[in-house]
């Protein structure tokens, strides 16, 4: 093991996020598709895509709702690069391992035998791999389409219409809020460590590292917790929360609205 | 841990979100009566805590790093009505913005780490601290059982969810339509990680948080602390008066040995060359067994001192003079790691 890793690889988690975070708010800003459809459209309609997918007991059918995710994407504007690699390979990578083993370990009818090892692959085992890594990808590739096409407020707002209580809207924006906040202050705190170190540290000084780090970064949450509450109260909180309702339904959101609600109905029915 | 979608069938993602639900609203109704206006910034950060508590790489013995959830250490600060509603929360954000974890397993997710873990957290900890210090070594301990404790079970939740898949939902085929291992292979395979490097990630973060803690802000502790001594001397600390409890439980074992006699004929496998011969072995006594077996003679054979007659008190002073050994042994192990701190 590199002693290093706790530096250097929770400083990488937290940039990766923060790229990502960057990423997504780019593309949610671009002029397409998806963009340009009311937030509340897009959260039913994908959460209804998923549930079919989800549901479906037919290959075809999930295969026809990752068609239909990949066109969204293109006609979005998503870059192949950022669909291929943030989230098709990422969970081919981790669902494929999984459902390797399923190949030689569900019992059915053998159609094949591993060379020199004479492990026998199913078709139930081909069949249940597929349905797994199928399923994951059309479902993994709706959800992040709906994240990477809408700002992140906007996302939160638009579970008003799942009826979600507004005060969790309000904490679910909030902690999105001070996520990149305290990020930004683990890793400064992470960094500030690695500029003053020569050598590698021992795995008993990293761990110590670690737990000092999490420590001060929880002493500060829970001072900004105190913090923000006397912000709030000074700006006149009393404990009613409000959003503003910036959503105006058109006819052409209507129109896909009624579409999504359409194809996630038959693709129920189909893949019943 | 953290179930993506497609991996549990709608049904019981739907079953998850409704046994997810009532905890959700009871934490919610609990923490808006107990904290008030106070409730939205304090989950809003906690919330956002433990999600960058969760990407820290924590280095573990063994040369391996792991990921800790942070639920343990929620629970112990915030008690576990708070924690269920923070981890939620983290979980909820984690699914949406970052791909980690599905939406449709949302409900798994939370049930399994939110909800099992901050209570098995919460009542672990609370059951080993007792009531002893902020300040206690005993706190420590509890920290790092709670952690270990809630992250197995809520992998265990989670490897009973994934091996009922097959189960329950196959195709006209016999094609597994969801995770596509029985339990029996889904249960050893989730725990093999989580006993191992996910468990030590979580005792690690859970402990090392509870001393860091007690040595900078005691206070943080205090909320879960309901009594707690103010002091190691007034609590016992981990002296004579800290384990009253278990000395007691340790005499009344001892007194209830001579049950044993009850018992008839040897247990299997403890036989000894005599018993063995009785046994009509085809081939006989091993020779190498009867030859070992003269090498050490017990001073108390069978719990039967050859000085005493009567054997029910034989084995009671059996068993005294076995523990007595433990605990000489314990302390002489105590006096010498409290030397080595002093001299260090």
């Amino acid at each position: 093991m590199r002693p290093n890793r706790v530096v250097e690889g929770s400083i990488h988690g937290f940039l990766r996020v923060l790229e990502h975070t960057l990423e997504s708010e780019e593309l949610a800003r671009r002029a397409g598709l998806l963009q340009s459809l009311d937030p509340r459209v897009k959260l039913l309609g994908f959460l209804g895509l998923i549930v079919a997918a989800a549901a479906s007991r037919k290959l075809e059918v999930i295969g026809a709702i990752f068609a239909l995710a990949s066109v969204l994407a293109v006609c979005s504007r998503v870059p192949l690069r950022t669909l291929v690699v943030r989230i098709w390979a990422g969970a081919f990578a981790f669902t494929g391992l999984i459902a390797l083993p399923a190949l030689f370990l569900t019992p059915g009818r053998t159609v094949a035998r591993l060379p020199l090892l004479g492990w026998a692959v199913t078709a139930q085992g081909i069949r249940g791999a597929t349905y797994l890594i199928s399923r994951v990808q059309t479902t993994a590739t709706l959800s992040m389409l709906l994240v990477l096409c809408t700002p992140w407020t906007h996302v939160l707002k638009a579970l008003r219409v799942l009826r979600v209580p507004i005060v969790l809207v309000v904490i679910l924006g909030m902690t999105y809020r001070y996520i990149l906040l305290m990020i930004g202050t683990a890793g400064e705190m992470f960094e500030s460590r690695r500029s003053r170190m020569v050598g590698r540290l021992e795995a008993k000084e990293a761990r110590r590292l670690a737990i000092r780090t999490a420590g001060v970064l929880l002493s500060k949450t829970m001072q900004l917790s105190g913090d923000v509450y006397l912000a709030m109260q000074s700006r006149g909180f009393r404990g009613e929360v409000y959003v503003l309702d910036e959503f105006a339904m058109r006819r052409r959101d209507w129109t896909w609205l009624a579409l999504f609600c359409a194809l996630g109905a038959a693709a129920i029915w189909m893949g019943h | 841990m953290h179930i993506p979608d497609g991996y549990l069938s709608p049904a019981t993602c739907a079953a998850l979100y409704a046994s997810s639900a009532p905890f959700w609203y009871v934490a919610l109704r609990r923490l808006k009566r107990l904290l008030s206006t106070k409730l939205i910034p304090l989950l809003s950060v906690f919330a956002a805590f433990s999600f960058v508590v969760m990407m820290f790489n924590l280095p573990l013995p063994g040369g391996t790093t792991g990921h800790a959830v942070g639920v343990s250490i929620a629970s112990i600060v915030l008690g576990p009505w708070a924690s269920i509603l923070a981890i939620s929360i983290a979980l909820f954000i984690q699914a949406v913005f970052f791909g980690d974890g599905g939406i449709t397993a949302f409900g798994a997710n939370s049930f399994n780490m939110a909800i099992a873990g901050s209570l098995v957290a919460y009542f672990t900890y609370r059951a080993i601290s007792g009531k002893c210090a902020i300040v206690s070594r005993r706190r420590v301990f509890a920290a790092g059982v709670a952690g270990y404790l809630s992250i197995n079970v809520a992998a265990l939740l989670t490897g009973i969810e994934l091996g009922i898949q097959p189960m329950l939902f196959r195709d006209a085929s016999g094609a597994p339509l969801y995770a596509p291992y029985p339990l029996k292979i889904a249960i050893p395979a989730m725990m093999a990680g989580h006993l191992t490097v996910a468990g030590l990630a979580e005792l690690i973060l859970s402990a090392g948080l509870v001393a860091w803690l007690q040595r900078t802000h005691p206070s943080l502790l205090s909320a879960t602390a309901p009594g707690a001594a103010q002091t190691e001397t007034e609590a016992g600390g981990f002296g004579w008066l800290a384990i009253r409890p278990l000395l007691v439980g340790l005499t009344i074992l001892m007194l209830i040995t001579p049950l044993g006699i009850l018992a008839v004929g040897s247990a299997w496998g403890e036989w000894s060359p005599h018993e063995l011969a009785n046994q009509a072995l085809p081939a006989g006594v091993p020779h190498g067994l009867e030859r070992l077996s003269s090498v050490w003679t017990a001073p108390f054979p069978s719990y039967s001192p050859p000085f005493l007659r009567s054997s029910s008190f034989g084995y009671f002073l059996s068993a005294a003079f076995g523990s007595g050994l433990i605990l000489l042994a314990a302390l002489a192990l105590d006096w010498v790691i409290a030397a080595r701190r002093r001299s260090g």
